[in-house]
């Protein structure tokens, strides 16, 4: 009512003020639809016969689930849906723990070579991953022998850099004093990092996680290395795979595939957005 | 006599041991992590370096030392070197354009009259959650020449269409709209976290001086977000470069290699040309010339600072 009330005794806006908000509004419009017209595309696309799909129409004709149909009985989709969800669940909630552990020892311990070996981690996190390709694939395959097995998307993971410097900067806010006193009362050091360190930093850890989730849902390169038989595949190494020989792509399954790929990272988004937009501007404003 | 000499030598030691005991648990906490880091990212970067200057089809035991024959072969390895000015070329169409939006939109969406700005910043930010490899095949199918909604668009507004897959030049431009599609809502939501520190007075101050709206966006709001420009540009440099799956999915890196990628390069001389040795030299040069151009853009950027 106050609101109101005040904004009644101001002066009108005047009649070009009204119109750059209008310009703006529709700018912001249009942007929305850029952004958001290929996944509508995707969906309807998803929701035609092949035929229908190359018809440039919008909506389509007889909207049908057959695609989601085809997808599940005739590729093993459902098995990467699976192994997919799987791989990511366990590589986030394993760095994500392992990092937690690193970056409290790197914050709030003092012991030799703390500082060179930070140095040194930092730095590799300059390295492109295109240096360890060869490397990484030689030893997963000669040496632990885990082609085609989830192993090489969630053990060399655990130690992600940027997790622990991510992690490092959080956990220095802790304070002292707090850590001292469960000291004090008797806890041992892993008690109190397990009672005390990780529950006061949980939005930390709920940003990381999803950063780590997201990452390892859409990953592409490496998995498509190291997942070679069809019954191994990921979504996205699965999705890839559909595509046939030139001009017989059957676009009908891809464009289901992609949906199923998509829908569970919109649903998580929309339940934690916060989460999503903390992680990603704690790594650049930090970094 | 003898034991006043003897005591204070293994002391020392003890004491020494004890220190590093005493500091046990932030060794143990960062032991897990140093292991795995040694095995899987120390190794790997000191293995390839010693690969490169061998020959090596990925057969135990049968590496040949060749010396530096891999890196001169590169030197003069045309598909590589094209792969790196396709990347720049990328990166010049689409990252003007990208940081110049997302800062606008970051600016509009911090403006107190704008409602519904959490909704517009999800519809915006949406695309950075999508696999580029779901996102690639839609885009595959909008711009397809003959039957895309892109060209039924161009030509329903008196356009001529586009051979946005077919021609070296559109390629790249498709490529480029892929990834403004994808990653113009991350910058702008961190330009918007980092407009929100901006005390507002500043911006009222400017505006009873008589600056007018665009004139405060030059001169005040882009020098304050300054150091996140330089990191949304180096992350962009550093990701152009690693291109892989977006140009792999939408172009399969044509026509005629215009939009491969030095990943792409080294990745098909190691996976389907088995060539380990030469991939791994590869992998180097791009490596340092990635480190060479990130210095390059920051030396250019911090001297616009001065």
């Amino acid at each position: 009512m106050t609101r109101r009330s005040s904004s009644r005794a101001a002066p009108r806006p005047p009649l070009s003020q009204h119109l750059v908000h209008g310009l703006i509004y529709a700018f912001i419009v249009a942007i929305c639809v850029f952004t958001t017209f290929p996944f509508i595309w995707m969906l309807f696309s998803s929701l035609k016969p092949l035929g229908e799909i190359f018809g440039q129409g919008l909506l389509p004709a007889n909207p049908s689930l057959e695609n989601f149909r085809r997808l599940f009985t005739e590729t093993p989709a459902l098995g990467a849906l699976v192994r997919s969800f799987l791989i990511a669940l366990t590589a986030t909630v394993s760095s994500v723990f392992f990092c937690a552990l690193g970056g409290y020892g790197f914050a709030k311990f003092r012991f030799p070579g703390r500082g060179p070996l930070f140095a040194l981690m930092l730095g590799t996190m300059t390295v492109p991953f295109a240096v360890m390709l060869v490397p990484l694939f030689v030893m997963m395959r000669n040496v632990f022998h885990w082609i085609d097995t989830p192993w090489p998307l969630i053990v060399p993971g655990i130690a992600n850099a940027f997790g622990i410097f991510f992690m490092r900067q959080y956990m220095v806010s802790i304070s002292d004093e707090m850590l001292d006193a469960a000291r004090i009362d008797g806890a041992s050091e892993w008690q109190i990092f397990l009672r005390l360190v990780l529950p006061t930093t949980t939005p930390a850890l709920a940003s990381l996680g999803i950063i780590f989730f997201m990452g390892s849902w859409n990953n592409y390169l490496w998995p498509t290395i190291v997942l070679r038989d069809p019954s191994s595949a990921t979504l996205p190494v699965l999705i890839a795979s559909l595509q046939g020989d030139a001009g017989r792509t059957p676009y009908d399954l891809i464009m289901a595939a992609s949906v199923v790929s998509t829908l569970p990272m919109l649903i998580v988004f929309l339940l934690l957005q916060r989460f999503f937009y903390a992680g990603i501007t704690a790594g650049s404003v930090k970094g | 006599m003898r034991s006043l000499e003897i005591i204070p030598r293994p002391a020392r030691p003890v004491a020494a041991w004890q220190r590093l005991w005493r500091q046990r648990w932030g060794l143990l906490f960062i032991a897990p992590f140093f292991v795995l880091f040694g095995v899987f990212s120390v190794y790997p970067i000191l293995f390839s370096s010693w690969l490169s200057f061998r020959e090596w089809n990925g057969v135990p035991g049968k590496e040949v030392f060749v010396g530096f024959e891999n890196f001169s072969y590169a030197l003069r390895d045309n598909l590589f070197w094209e792969s790196m000015l396709n990347v720049v070329l990328i990166f010049a169409l689409h990252l003007p354009l990208m940081l110049l939006v997302a800062l606008v939109l970051a600016v509009i969406l911090n403006q107190n009259f704008l409602r519904l700005q959490g909704l517009w910043r999800a519809l915006i930010f949406l695309p950075h959650l999508t696999s580029m490899v779901a996102a690639g095949f839609t885009f595959r199918l909008i711009l397809e020449q003959e039957t895309g909604f892109a060209n039924a668009l161009l030509t329903g507004l008196g356009l001529p269409s586009v051979p946005w897959l077919n021609d070296v030049w559109w390629a790249r431009v498709s490529v480029s709209l892929l990834l403004l599609w994808a990653w113009t809502g991350y910058q702008m939501v961190i330009f918007l976290s980092a407009l929100q520190t901006i005390p507002p007075e500043l911006n009222e101050a400017a505006m009873m001086d008589g600056a007018n709206r665009v004139q405060i966006f030059w001169r005040i709001t882009v020098p304050l977000l300054q150091p996140v420009i330089i990191f949304c540009l180096t992350v962009s440099l550093i990701g152009t470069f690693g291109l892989f799956t977006e140009p792999t999915i939408l172009t399969g890196g044509g026509p005629i290699h215009s939009t491969a990628t030095p990943t792409m390069e080294i990745f098909g001389n190691a996976f389907t040309n088995l060539k380990y040795g030469y991939a791994a030299a590869l992998s180097y040069i791009y490596f340092l010339i990635v480190v060479v151009a990130t210095i390059i853009q920051l030396r250019f950027t911090n001297r616009g600072q001065a």
